[in-house]
């Protein structure tokens, strides 16, 4: 047990380090998706015809392998963290998007009616209305994409140890480390299992209107806050 | 320098084409990973999903069960049983699985839920066995989500297959991890094209498998 926190001084932080790095390269991505989807997403609801190309867009860079960006960004950004946080933003996209867009959508049309007619400016009634009321739905896809950035971070390891937690997995191959391995998996699925609670106990303080404990249990209100934003995203873009 | 100089580069040497290190024999075992994992993922997740949600029950334990298996990191999971069970198609086929199930899983469960209840019912009062109920009245209907589902399982198994290469096992992720190591750039830039050509192409299958699949109705409801 004593030898599965013993990080070989390749690495150059102890455990508690490693985390924060992996917390850091795979955190500020999804940050910078959110705040690059939250435009993105107001531009699918005003016009609608953009949001079939844009999901089309962002799943096709989507495909594209983690690795095989992290390679090419090399020539330009170098063997650094930015080479690793650019492509997790891109991908953190394909999540949030949709779920925006369906959280704002599913905005009643009488909700809207009573916000105009109470005097609200469309950036207040966005701000004030519009979002709150799609929070639910933009957590749920940022729980997915934390999650999934937080294991991809891991790849990084493959460009010169800039993947955090991942470069235990190289130093467990050449020092014959095995436990070194575990330490990485099992740490990394920590990380991620952490990271969702919190944004599920972010979800319950920021919707204190929100019905709590047992949710959907028999009947199937209209206002039901989707657990899961794939399956209506996903349900979009296959039209 | 950009590019698609790389890509043209590349498809263009004719070396690229042919042998043991040929396009075609590494698409082919890029495209025998993913139909063989996408398998094992439809066949553990397809079921569950279907009848959990036909039941409506479990969610939650359905849900905790997806996040835990999104929580496990998919290149820590290859390196982590290389190690411990050895070279082989088992510790590519594991991280893949594990990939590719919870989307799937949720998905078609979350497809059978948004199904209306009143078809379902109007079947149950006709006198049909539950079996009959979930094949005939809820999958056509929840057809389309599930192949939502079952879409973006396979494209996140494409574009992650490439790791394989990094434990010795062929695939399209040879040329990337050969081209970082190699520092030949025409190399990764042409096998990051050929995966999301892949990509795009799995897309289009599963676009028209929608079309010819799912019943016209169901596509005018939608």
């Amino acid at each position: 047990m004593n030898r599965f926190f013993d990080l070989p001084s390749d690495l150059q932080h102890d455990w508690l380090g490693l985390i924060g790095l992996h917390l850091r390269e795979a955190l500020l991505p999804v940050l910078a998706g959110l705040l690059l989807s939250l435009p993105i997403a107001q531009l699918c609801v005003r016009f609608r015809w953009l949001y079939a190309p844009v999901l089309g867009v962002t799943t096709i860079l989507y495909a594209i392998p983690s690795l095989a960006v992290f390679v090419v960004l090399i020539d330009y950004t170098g063997q650094t963290e930015l080479t690793v946080m650019i492509p997790l933003a891109v991908y953190s996209l394909v999540v949030l998007v949709p779920a925006i867009v369906d959280g704002v959508r599913s905005v009643p049309q009488e909700t809207l009616a009573a916000a105009t007619a109470m005097g609200l400016g469309p950036v207040r009634r966005y701000l004030q209305v519009q979002l709150p009321i799609a929070l639910p739905a933009i957590i749920a896809g940022l729980r997915v994409a934390a999650v999934s950035s937080i294991s991809l971070v891991s790849v990084g390891m493959l460009i010169g140890n800039q993947g955090a937690l991942g470069n235990l997995l190289n130093d467990a191959n050449i020092y014959h480390r095995p436990e070194l391995a575990w330490n990485s998996v099992l740490t990394t699925a920590g990380l991620a299992i952490l990271v969702d609670a919190a944004l599920v106990l972010l979800r319950l303080l920021l919707t204190p209107w929100m019905p709590r404990g047992t949710r959907r249990r028999g009947s199937r209100t209209a206002a039901e806050v989707r657990p899961e934003p794939a399956a209506p995203a996903a349900e979009e873009a296959a039209r | 320098m950009n590019v698609l100089h790389f890509v043209n580069a590349f498809f263009g040497d004719g070396a690229h084409w042919h042998g043991y290190d040929g396009i075609p024999t590494r698409l082919a075992e890029h495209v025998r990973y993913c139909l063989i994992a996408l398998a094992i993922a439809a066949a553990i997740g397809l079921p569950v999903g279907l009848v959990t949600g036909h039941y409506g029950r479990g969610g939650n334990a359905l849900a905790l069960l997806a996040t835990a298996a999104r929580a496990l990191p998919s290149f820590g999971l290859l390196v982590l049983m290389t190690i411990t069970v050895g070279f082989g198609l088992l510790p590519v086929m594991v991280p893949l699985v594990v990939l590719a199930v919870p989307p799937i899983l949720v998905t078609t469960y979350e497809s059978m839920r948004s199904v209306d209840p009143s078809p379902v019912d109007a079947a149950r009062g006709m006198g049909m066995q539950e079996s009959r109920i979930l094949l005939q009245v809820e999958l056509p209907v929840a057809l389309p989500l599930i192949l939502s589902g079952l879409r973006s399982g396979a494209i996140q198994i494409v574009s992650t297959a490439t790791i394989a290469a990094y434990v010795g096992i062929g695939g399209l992720g040879r040329y990337i991890i050969d081209g970082l190591y190699q520092r030949d750039y025409e190399k990764v830039v042409g096998g990051a094209s050929l995966v999301a050509g892949l990509a795009l192409i799995t897309l289009v299958l599963f676009w028209a498998a929608a079309r010819c699949t799912v019943s016209r109705g169901v596509r005018r409801g939608a």
